[in-house]
């Protein structure tokens, strides 16, 4: 097992992931970016818990999926209210603070 | 001789007697009278000048209980400093506020309210058709109020409250009736110039501060012979300034011609006969400060010498009747600031003439209003003429005036005005040449001072009509032109006054001359003054002062009354020109003073909004600018939030990696 191929994975899933929040619009492709983001941080936990047999990186990593879990709740709830009252998804639209 | 001259250092007891402890009553009647007039309003229209006559009645009964208080007393003790409470207690400089009692502050005690009482009684009848009667009384209480705080003030600092005091009366009465701008602007005027002669009062208080420690006059007179000659003369100089803004001397005369705008009987009180008196009460009260300060002294003389001619010069071309009243005031004036500036020989006249001067002047002022009554306000001397027929008590008493006035034995003018102009003959510290110079100005402007006084009166009274009666006859005895008048004698109110007057003027100075009465009264103010040798013999004086007053006269006689005065004024030589227009000191002072000042002001609000606002609203603007784009930056789009961080973060990665290897 090389320790190489798992970081040089999760930094392209990570890499996917940033990539997707920074350019789509619609709320749940950037969602989907954010736990992808995440799970790259959770291989990238994993391969160093093993790597250095300590349990604390997978740990951490099940911490990160419940915390992801709740934020999706809480994400995607805010998500269906804004659909509901301006009838898109878009990030762009969520703009009623500005100016 | 001046040399054996001195002034006695006379003893100001602050133990005062009970009958001299009425003299805050004095200042209070008139002040209540006002407070009580201005605050009541219209509902005190009915009877407001009635209180207001008698708080000045008032005023003058206490002041004559005041003048047998100190005549119960010997000469040497007559005076006293009444402590009222003090005033600024603060460390080292502490000023209490007090009265002064003694010979000088009561003959002006007197003077303010008789001739006062006389005016609120004529302004009674005179003030009678205006709706604002009430605050003409209220205004005039105010005055006398002020003027006699001036007079009995025991320092410098209570002197000038009145001094202010006054110039509000004044600014109030020459712009009561405000509606007109022109009013207003003269008002404005005489309040602005006299600011600037308030200067000098304030420098001078401030000398006294700094270099007697006190401004109470018993302070300031006994440490002022022991003080350096610098310090002295400056204080004096600035005293000179303040007595030039308040007594109309030249250079700050400017404003008393304008003044003439007021109603008539407050030409006759304030603009005639007190306010613009005390100047000289000023010079002569500061008469320690003076006499410690010779070239201060001469700056004095040379002040009243200058403007008694330019007065006289004045005088000699108005057509208005009250404006060449006013320059035969300020040329008056100019005698008494002359004599003040002469030393211990001259105090007593200079007090001497300004009470004559305060009757008979007043009486003309009164008189000249009466004039205006009976003609619908017509102050244009060449639209009188003959006037003598109709208003006969008018015509006697403005007569006996102007022989008071001209300096005619035995009348009040000549005990007076005699003494300053044998006085300005009398050489000062052995100078002869002063002797010769002032004493010439002075004969010579006796000259001038019969000539136009006559000349006004043969004006208004004698000749032929020169206005229009309305009788349409077309038999060459008068023009037909113009608004029809009915010249008719003034009410009793009116003419009563002027009765009291004109026997002020008739029998006063010779009252007061007899045995020398009024100058050792003045005595322990004033100082003893050994009687100085004129470099002319008296006698001498008096004939050719006579002389040239005949001279004047006959002049007069011939130019207004034997020769037609046309109707228009003819175009004249250069002088006369200039004297119309007051010998161009309003074109002097705009060019000299105000257009430069102007000139600075703009120049300095120029800079200020260029300069000063620039460099500041500059650096906001670029401030505002910076905020204008660092705000585009806040997109309000998540990602670009996003990218920020992450580019921030990689940044951060990069940098720790680097500092790492």
């Amino acid at each position: 097992m090389e320790l190489t191929h798992y970081v040089v994975l999760s930094c392209i899933l990570f890499a996917i992931g940033a990539t997707t929040v920074l350019l789509r619009r619609n709320a749940i492709i950037v969602f989907m970016g954010v736990e992808l983001m995440l799970n790259a941080a959770n291989l990238a936990f994993v391969t160093f818990a093993r790597m250095h047999g300590d349990p604390h990186g997978q740990v951490i990593a099940f911490f990160v999926m419940t915390v992801a879990a709740a934020e999706v709740v809480v994400g995607l709830a805010i998500i269906v209210a804004i659909f509901r009252t301006r009838r898109t998804a878009s990030v762009d639209d969520a703009n009623l603070l500005k100016n | 001789m001046l040399q054996g001259a001195q002034l006695l250092a006379a003893e100001v007891s602050t133990d005062v007697p009970s009958p001299i402890g009425l003299a805050p009553l004095v200042i209070l009647l008139p002040l209540v009278g006002a407070a009580v007039l201005l605050l009541a309003g219209r509902r005190s229209d009915r009877w407001g000048h009635w209180l207001g006559l008698a708080a000045s009645v008032g005023a003058f009964v206490v002041g004559v209980v005041l003048l047998v208080g100190l005549l119960g007393q010997d000469a040497e003790a007559r005076a006293y400093d009444q402590h009222l409470f003090d005033w600024i207690p603060a460390g080292t400089l502490d000023v209490s506020a007090g009265l002064r009692v003694d010979p000088l502050s009561v003959t002006f005690v007197l003077l303010v309210t008789f001739v006062g009482s006389l005016i609120h009684l004529y302004s009674v009848a005179y003030m009678e058709h205006d709706d604002d009667r009430r605050r003409f009384f209220a205004y005039l209480n105010l005055f006398v109020a002020a003027m006699l705080v001036l007079v009995l003030a025991d320092s410098y600092l209570l002197l000038f409250v009145g001094w202010e005091g006054v110039g509000l009366a004044s600014y109030l009465l020459i712009g009561f009736w405000y509606r007109e701008r022109k009013n207003a602007v003269a008002a404005k005027k005489a309040f602005i110039m006299n600011r600037v002669g308030d200067i000098g009062l304030i420098v001078a208080l401030m000398l006294m501060l700094a270099n007697f420690g006190g401004v109470d006059f018993a302070t300031v007179h006994a440490q002022a012979p022991a003080a350096s000659t610098g310090i002295t003369t400056a204080i004096g100089l600035m005293l000179l300034l303040a007595a030039c803004g308040k007594s109309a001397q030249v250079p700050l005369q400017a404003w008393l011609g304008d003044a003439m705008a007021g109603p008539t009987p407050v030409s006759a009180l304030i603009h005639a006969a007190t306010m613009v008196t005390a100047g000289v009460y000023l010079v002569v009260r500061s008469a320690p400060v003076f006499e410690a300060a010779p070239d201060a002294q001469l700056v004095v003389v040379i002040v009243g010498a200058v403007t008694l001619v330019f007065g006289a010069i004045v005088g000699s071309a108005k057509d208005d009747i009250k404006k060449a009243l006013a320059a035969s005031t300020m040329s008056q004036i100019g005698y008494m600031i002359l004599a003040a500036g002469l030393g211990p020989i001259g105090y007593a006249f200079a007090i001497f003439h300004l009470v004559t001067h305060g009757f008979f002047k007043a009486g003309l002022f009164l008189g000249a209003g009466s004039v205006m009554h009976g003609m619908d306000d017509q102050v244009d001397m060449r639209r009188f003429g003959g006037l003598s027929r109709y208003m006969k008590v008018t015509f006697v008493t403005f007569g006996l005036g102007w022989l008071a006035i001209l300096g005619v034995p035995p009348f009040s003018g000549f005990w007076s005005k005699d003494k300053i102009i044998e006085a300005a003959f009398v050489p000062v510290d052995g100078q002869e040449w002063r002797a010769w110079v002032f004493g010439t100005v002075a004969l010579v402007g006796a000259g001038i001072t019969a000539y136009y006084m006559s000349r006004l009166f043969f004006m208004t009274f004698t000749g032929r009509r020169r206005w229009n009666d309305g009788s349409g006859s077309l038999d060459g005895t008068g023009p037909q032109d113009g608004p029809v008048r009915h010249p008719h004698e003034s009410p009793a109110l009116m003419t009563a006054p002027m009765v009291v007057l004109a026997v002020g003027s008739v029998a006063l100075g010779g009252l007061l001359a007899w045995g020398d009465t009024f100058v050792t009264w003045l005595e322990p103010v004033t100082g003893h003054a050994e009687h100085g040798e004129p470099v002319l013999p008296a006698w001498l004086l008096i004939v050719l002062t006579l002389v040239l007053v005949l001279a004047g006269i006959a002049l007069a006689w011939r130019q207004y009354t034997v020769q037609a005065v046309p109707v228009v004024a003819p175009h004249g030589n250069a002088l006369t020109r200039a004297a119309r227009r007051d010998l161009y000191q309003d074109d002097v002072n705009e060019n000299l003073v105000m257009l430069p000042g102007q000139v600075v002001t703009r120049t300095l609000v120029h800079a200020d909004r260029e300069v000063v606002d620039g460099a500041w609203t500059g650096l906001a603007g670029t401030l505002g600018l910076l905020g204008d784009r660092w705000r585009r930056a806040q997109t309000g789009y998540v990602r670009s939030y996003a990218a920020t961080m992450l580019g921030g973060l990689i940044v951060i990665v990069v940098v720790a990696l680097a500092l790492a290897s």
